[in-house]
């Protein structure tokens, strides 16, 4: 803190900001000057802290997950459709067996990504007492992970999450879109973000092509500030404005995971209603060119790269078609 | 005119000695020579938004500084407590600013030793 407090920018608020620090002044710059930092602090802490540490961890011991008889969740696995899709699309396997880790997913197909009213997040806080040993967090995908529900008790949550309009199954596919909050609320923004995300959403669910496309990674900005992290998108959406309209810059093949990569731009930018059949161009190729269904998006664009792709966004006889 | 602002409220000027000005972007490595002064030093903020001097006063009392250490400029009364836990031992305020926060917003936070984070964790 200190170092930043004296190296960071003051004459340009929107500059006041520690990546820009950092960019403009080189991380080793940096990295010193934090370092000389902790090592003229580091003397004034006696070692208490280690003991509030040890505190701290004891409150976030492991809850207690006894194995439960799963019966209820293979009579609702066999009978209920629904049941099957979130199951599927929202539940990853606990490490602790007969559990699972659930996403509840805040991206209802056209509502704004990534809220919930009120009565839905009492709702939740109440769902997290009753299923998931009362935790509950929020992920940098604007979702909310229930972390410990176990699978008896899986059909009774989705039931309950269905009624308060939480039992979206769509984490992960094209409609679980990150998207800053863009020219609706942000005062630096140069280009809307939350529309494009619910048209998006709508749009491909209304084609049927949602579950096809299968894992997908779609994150728009509304701004330079990258606050939704579209250069990491497997598709990245960048808002711009270009003579007062907004325009989307395309980035494809970010990867925010372990084999973490910045997304290629494509070229030059769309308006903002051509950005959905822009980015349908794209998907259709990928569609068009995988090899199998199980080859995801980012798989086949690491396999071929960004040319099939860009020659499908800005082919002109495509665009007029679409 | 400005005001004083210490523990116990309000105060008209009371230094008659030397002072040393200091400002918001003096490189720390300076503040090596003048640490040894006599001098109060008085800290420029230029506004409420710019906390460098919180800095610059840490520093000050690491390197031995044992006189008086003044902040000088707009900072509002919530910030008391903050400039006091740096090592400032008082506040200059624009008259301005103790018209619009007038003193007992200031002797609110006079309690800045408690409930410090940094402190607990230092010990
Ligand atoms: S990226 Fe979005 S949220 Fe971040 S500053 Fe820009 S418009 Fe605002």
């Amino acid at each position: 803190m200190a170092a930043y407090n004296l190296a960071g920018r003051r004459d340009n608020k929107y500059k006041a900001r520690l990546k820009i620090t950092v960019f403009e002044g080189g991380l080793e710059a940096f990295r010193d000057a934090v370092e000389a930092e902790f090592a003229r602090t580091r003397a004034a802490f006696s070692g208490v802290d280690q003991a509030l540490l040890a505190e701290i961890e004891a409150a976030f011991a492991p809850p207690a997950l006894p194995l439960r008889d799963a019966g209820a969740y293979h009579a609702a696995w066999a009978a209920d459709a629904d049941f099957r899709a979130f199951a599927t699309q929202n539940v990853v396997a606990h490490k602790v067996p007969g559990y699972g880790i659930v996403t509840v997913s805040l991206k209802a197909h056209g509502a704004t990504p990534g809220d919930a009213t009120a009565a839905q997040m009492r709702k939740l806080a109440d769902l997290a007492d009753a299923y998931s040993a009362g935790e509950l967090r929020i992920s940098h995908e604007q979702n909310v992970i229930l972390p410990h529900v176990a699978l008896a008790d899986l059909p009774a949550l989705h039931r309950a999450l269905a009624a308060a309009g939480l039992g979206t199954a769509n984490a992960g596919l094209i409609s679980d879109i990150i998207a800053c909050p863009g020219m609706d609320y942000c005062a630096l923004a140069t280009a809307r973000s939350i529309p494009v995300a619910q048209e998006l959403a709508t749009h491909f669910k209304a084609l049927g092509l949602e579950q096809e496309i299968g894992q997908i990674k779609i994150k728009i900005s509304g701004c330079i500030n990258a606050c939704g992290h579209h250069h990491v998108g497997h598709i990245g959406i960048l808002g711009l404005d270009r003579a007062g309209v907004e325009n989307y810059q395309i980035t494809l093949g970010g990867d925010a995971t372990e084999r973490a990569a910045i997304g290629e731009k494509t070229g030059p930018g769309f308006a903002y209603d051509e950005i959905v059949p822009a980015i349908e161009r794209i998907l259709r190729a990928y569609l068009a060119l995988r090899q199998a269904p199980e080859e995801t998006f980012i798989e086949t664009f690491r396999r071929l790269g960004a040319a099939p792709f860009k020659a499908a966004l800005y082919d002109e006889g495509a665009r007029d078609a679409a | 005119m400005s005001v004083i602002v210490r523990d116990d409220g309000f105060h008209a000027e009371d230094w008659a000695g030397p002072v040393v000005e200091i400002a918001a972007d003096t490189a720390p490595d300076v503040l090596v020579a003048v640490a040894q002064s006599g001098a109060l030093l008085r800290v420029g903020f230029a506004n409420f938004g710019d906390g460098r001097g919180f800095t610059l006063a840490r520093r000050l009392r690491a390197q031995g500084f044992a006189g008086r250490l003044r902040a000088a400029g707009p900072l509002v009364a919530d910030q008391y407590a903050m400039a006091r836990r740096s090592g400032f031992d008082e506040v200059e305020i624009p008259d301005a600013i103790a018209v619009r926060q007038p003193e007992p917003q200031w002797i609110a936070r006079a309690n800045w030793r408690e409930n410090t984070y940094q402190q607990r964790l230092r010990g």
